[in-house]
C-alpha cells in the first residue's frame, strides 16, 4: 500500500518536476534556513524554562530577550513593548478585546473596516455579542479605507479603532499614517494588523502613531506558531490568558524560546540591509506585474484590489464562469500551488466579505483567486503559472458550458 | 496518462473503493485523485453530523483515507446545484403529493453529471468511481449496467439514471465484493473508516425529519385536511398533506382495529386517503420520465423485472411503451404501494436496463 507521501511523489516524478512551484506566500512562507539554524540551539541545547531560576533557564530567557530587543529596535519601539503570542490571530485578538475590555468603562465602541482579517472580525463580533457596539467602515471598490470615514465614524464613546495595514486577500495597502493622524487628534488608540506588510517593510510605530500592532512569523520566512503584538507603553489592555505573569502578565504561558528565536532572525535577515530589501521588493513587485498582465490578458479575468497601491507580491484577481477553488485543483495537479484567497479547506464558497465588501458580485466573488510570489520565485515560475491558468480556466470554462447546454 | 477521479463521500465504501484504485494505479500507471463533494451547509446545532454522509466531519475522513491510500485530495462544492437539483426537487416533489427520489437524482445530475463534468475539467480526469454495488460490463456494442455480486447491498436502483456516455465514463471497483469483504478490506488497511456505521438516513435532511426542510425552503408549514376512505368518508384529520408519503402508515392518528395505510395523497383537495393492506397494493401502474441505458427500450412491448423500491425483491412484469419516455407496467404479482415519483426499475436478468418515476394515479 502506498504511503501518503510516496503517493505525491510519484505524481511528481512523472511530470519531471521534483517541487511544485509555490505561489501562495501570503498563506505561508518557507522555512529560511538561516532561521531554521538560529533556532536549533534552542529546541536542541538551551531547553530550559525562561521563567526558571537556574542557568538553564536564565539562558532561554537571553533568547528571547535578544529576540524582543531586534524585533522592537525594527519597528521603532521599546523592548518592553513588545508581547510574543501564539501568533497574528492570537496578536489581533489580544488587541481587540484587550484594549476593547480596557477601555470599557469610558465607552464601547469601535471603529473597524468591513475588510480586516478573520482574526480581527471575529473577535469584534464576539465583543458585540457582550454588548459592544462595532461599526464596520466599507471601503471603496479597490478595498481602500477612506480616513474621513474613520473621522466621522468616531465618537466619544469609541474606544478602539483598529485598521489593518495591507489586506491578506486582495493585497491594498490601507492609508495607514492618515488614519494613525485622525486618531491621535481624537485621542483614540489605533491598532492595526500589519501581519502582511510587515513581512516587506518595517511598520514604523511612530510614523503611523500606533497604539498597538499585530506581526507574525510565518509570513516572513519564519516559523509557524508565533506572533508578537506591540503595544505603546502605558496603554491599557486586559490579558487574554491568564496563567502565570510572562510578558509582563500580559500573555501568560511558557514562551516558545525556539520560535521567538526564529521569529527575531527571519525579521533580522529580512531588514538588515535596507538596499537589499528594496531591490528584492521591486524585484517580486516585477513579478507580481507580469502575473498581473498575464492572467488580465485573459478573457474576463479581472485583478481585484488596488493597482497601484497593493503589496509587492500580490496578485488576485475574479475570473469569470469557474469556482477558485476547482481552478486552484487544476493548476495543483499540474504542480502549480496558489491560493482562493481564503484558505478554507471544507470546501465552502462563501464568497469572500473582503470581495463582497469591494462591490464584487458574489457570483463572480466564486471564481476569486490569488497568487503570491516570494523569495524563490522566478520568471520561468510566472511564465508555467500563467501557462497552466490559461489552460485551467479555458478547460473550467469549456465544461461549464457543456453542463449548462446539457441541463437546457 | 489516464486519470480517475474517484469520489470519496467519507463513507466505508467510497473509501475502499478508492483504496483499490490506488493500489490498482500502481501497476497500471493511472493516476487517482480523491474527491468530496460538498453538497449542502452546516447542519443544524446539536446534529449528530459524524452519522451524515456530507458533513464536514465527513470531509475529514475522506481527507484522512486520501492520505493513508497516497492521492491527492480536493472538496468539489457542489452545493448550488445539489441545491436545486436535489434538495429543491425533493422538497418540490413532496409538495406535488409525490415520493421523492433524492438519490436517484443525485446520481443524476450529480455524481455522474456535475462531478464528471467539472471533474473531468478541473482534474484532467477521464473517468469516475464510486463505492456503489454495481458491477459494469460492455458487451454486443455497448454498456451495460449489472447488479451487485452482493445481491442485498446492489444499489443499481439508484443507476438506471446513468445513460452510455456517463456509463462510458464510471468505474465500480465495489461490484464484485460483499459488504463484509469490503469491511474486512478496510479493516486491513486500517482505513479509520472501517468500522463506521452505515448512514440510514437522506444526506440532507437533518434526523430524518425533512418537514422542517418543507418550511425552511418553500414556506411550507402544513394545514389540516381530512383522512378519508375509498368512499370518502371522513375517518381523521392529517397535518398537512405533503407530510405522508404513500404506503405511510405510522403518524396518521386513527385507531380502525385494522392496519390502514396511506394510499392517494391529493394536494389540491389537501386530502389523504387510505386504506387496508389490499387496497395499496397493485399491479398496474404507469411510469413516466422513463431512460433507458441502452438509449432506447428493448421494444413497444416487452418482458422484465421491475422493483419499486430499494432493496426489495423485483417481480416479473410485462412493459408496454406509451411513447418514448412513458410505459405500463403490469405485474404478476401485486407489488406493495407504489408511490408517484418513486423509481421503477427494470431488469432483464441481472442487468439492470432502466426506469422511471411512477406517476400519479389517474
Amino acid at each position: 500500500m502506498l504511503s501518503g507521501e510516496r503517493g505525491t511523489d510519484l505524481a511528481r516524478q512523472r511530470h519531471n518536476r521534483p517541487m511544485a512551484i509555490y505561489l501562495d506566500h501570503a498563506a505561508t512562507t518557507p522555512l529560511h534556513p538561516e532561521v531554521l539554524e538560529a533556532m536549533l540551539p534552542y529546541l536542541r541545547e538551551h531547553h530550559g524554562n525562561p521563567s526558571s531560576i537556574h542557568a538553564s533557564g536564565r539562558r532561554a530567557r537571553q533568547g528571547i530577550d535578544e529576540a524582543r530587543e531586534e524585533i522592537a529596535a525594527l519597528i521603532g519601539a521599546k523592548p518592553r513593548e513588545i508581547v510574543f503570542t501564539s501568533g497574528g490571530t492570537e496578536a489581533n485578538n489580544l488587541a481587540v478585546k484587550g484594549m476593547a475590555w480596557a477601555g470599557s468603562a469610558r465607552g464601547r465602541h469601535i471603529v473597524t473596516t468591513a475588510i480586516e482579517h478573520k482574526g480581527v472580525l471575529n473577535a469584534c463580533a464576539a465583543l458585540e455579542r457582550t454588548g459592544f457596539e462595532v461599526t464596520y467602515l466599507p471601503v471603496d471598490r479597490f478595498g481602500r479605507v477612506d480616513p474621513d470615514d474613520v473621522h466621522a465614524a468616531i465618537t466619544p464613546r469609541t474606544t478602539l479603532v483598529t485598521i489593518m495595514a495591507a489586506n491578506n486577500e486582495v493585497g491594498t495597502l490601507q492609508p495607514v499614517a492618515e488614519v494613525g493622524a485622525v486618531c491621535r487628534a481624537a485621542g483614540v488608540p489605533f491598532h492595526s494588523d500589519a501581519i502582511q506588510y510587515a513581512a516587506f517593510h518595517p511598520a514604523p510605530v511612530d510614523a503611523w502613531q500606533l497604539t498597538a500592532m499585530s506581526l507574525c512569523a510565518h509570513k516572513a520566512y519564519g516559523p509557524k506558531g508565533v506572533g508578537a503584538l506591540y503595544v505603546r507603553q502605558g496603554t491599557a489592555m486586559v490579558p487574554q490568558q491568564q496563567g502565570g505573569s510572562q510578558e509582563r502578565q500580559r500573555r501568560a504561558g511558557t514562551e516558545d524560546v525556539a520560535s521567538i528565536v526564529g521569529f527575531a532572525a527571519a525579521v533580522r535577515r529580512l531588514f538588515a540591509d535596507g538596499a537589499r530589501r528594496a531591490v528584492e521588493n521591486e524585484r517580486q513587485a516585477a513579478l507580481r506585474d507580469r502575473l498581473i498582465v498575464g492572467a488580465t490578458a485573459l478573457r474576463g479575468v479581472e485583478l481585484t484590489g488596488d493597482p497601484e497601491e497593493r503589496l509587492p507580491n500580490s496578485a488576485s484577481f475574479v475570473v469569470e464562469g469557474i469556482q477558485g477553488g476547482d481552478l486552484i485543483a487544476a493548476l495543483d495537479l499540474e504542480d502549480v500551488e496558489a491560493s482562493t484567497g481564503s484558505a478554507c479547506s471544507t470546501g465552502s464558497t462563501e464568497p469572500s466579505h473582503v470581495l463582497l465588501a469591494m462591490g464584487v458580485a458574489p457570483e463572480l466573488a466564486r471564481g476569486s483567486i490569488r497568487v503570491t510570489v516570494g523569495e524563490g520565485t522566478t520568471t520561468e515560475d510566472v511564465d508555467r503559472a500563467l501557462e497552466v491558468l490559461g489552460s485551467g480556466v479555458t478547460r473550467l470554462r469549456g465544461a461549464g458550458m457543456v453542463a449548462a447546454l446539457a441541463r437546457a | 496518462m489516464s486519470r480517475i477521479v474517484a469520489a470519496m463521500s467519507g463513507g466505508v465504501d467510497s473509501s475502499v473503493a478508492a483504496a483499490i484504485l490506488a493500489r490498482e494505479a500502481a501497476a497500471t500507471g493511472e493516476e487517482v485523485i480523491g474527491v468530496w463533494m460538498r453538497t449542502h451547509g452546516d447542519m443544524p446545532e446539536g446534529y449528530e453530523q459524524s452519522r451524515s454522509c456530507c458533513s464536514p466531519e465527513a470531509a475529514d475522513d475522506a481527507r484522512r483515507v486520501a492520505q493513508i491510500i497516497g492521492v491527492p485530495f480536493f472538496v468539489l462544492n457542489v452545493e448550488r446545484e445539489f441545491g436545486s437539483r436535489v434538495i429543491d426537487a425533493f422538497v418540490d416533489a413532496y409538495l406535488d403529493g409525490a415520493t421523492p427520489n433524492p438519490c436517484q437524482a443525485c446520481n443524476q445530475y450529480i455524481k455522474f453529471d456535475e462531478l464528471l463534468q467539472r471533474g473531468l475539467a478541473a482534474y484532467g480526469a477521464d473517468a469516475v468511481a464510486t463505492g456503489h454495488y454495481a458491477r459494469l460490463e460492455h458487451r454486443d456494442g455497448r454498456w451495460r449496467l449489472m447488479r451487485a455480486a452482493d445481491s442485498d447491498k446492489d444499489q443499481t436502483y439508484f443507476l438506471w439514471v446513468l445513460d452510455q456516455a456517463q456509463l462510458s465514463r464510471t468505474r465500480f471497483p465495489l461490484g464484485e465484493m460483499t459488504k463484509p469483504a469490503v469491511r474486512a478490506l478496510a479493516s486491513q488497511l486500517t482505513l479509520p473508516t472501517a468500522q463506521k456505521p452505515e448512514s440510514q438516513e437522506i444526506c440532507f435532511v437533518p434526523l430524518g425529519d425533512y418537514r422542517a426542510l418543507l418550511e425552511e425552503r418553500r414556506g411550507y408549514a402544513g394545514d389540516p385536511g381530512p383522512i378519508v376512505d375509498a368512499d370518502g368518508t371522513q375517518l381523521g384529520t392529517h397535518t398537512g398533506y405533503a407530510h405522508y408519503t404513500v404506503g405511510q402508515r405510522h403518524g396518521l392518528g386513527l385507531a380502525l382495529g385494522e392496519a390502514v395505510y396511506v394510499r392517494e395523497v391529493r394536494p389540491r383537495t389537501n386530502t389523504l386517503v387510505v386504506g387496508g393492506r389490499d387496497e395499496v397494493a397493485q399491479r398496474t401502474f404507469t411510469v413516466e420520465g422513463g431512460l433507458f441505458t441502452a438509449g432506447e427500450p428493448p421494444g413497444e412491448r416487452f418482458e422484465a423485472s421491475v422493483r419499486i423500491r430499494h432493496r426489495a425483491p423485483d417481480v416479473g412484469c410485462e412493459v408496454t411503451m406509451l411513447g418514448s419516455d412513458r410505459f405500463v407496467v403490469e405485474t404478476a404479482e401485486p407489488v406493495w404501494a407504489p408511490a408517484p415519483g418513486q423509481g421503477a426499475v427494470l431488469y432483464d436478468g441481472d442487468e439492470c436496463i432502466g426506469g422511471g418515476r411512477i406517476a400519479r394515479l389517474s
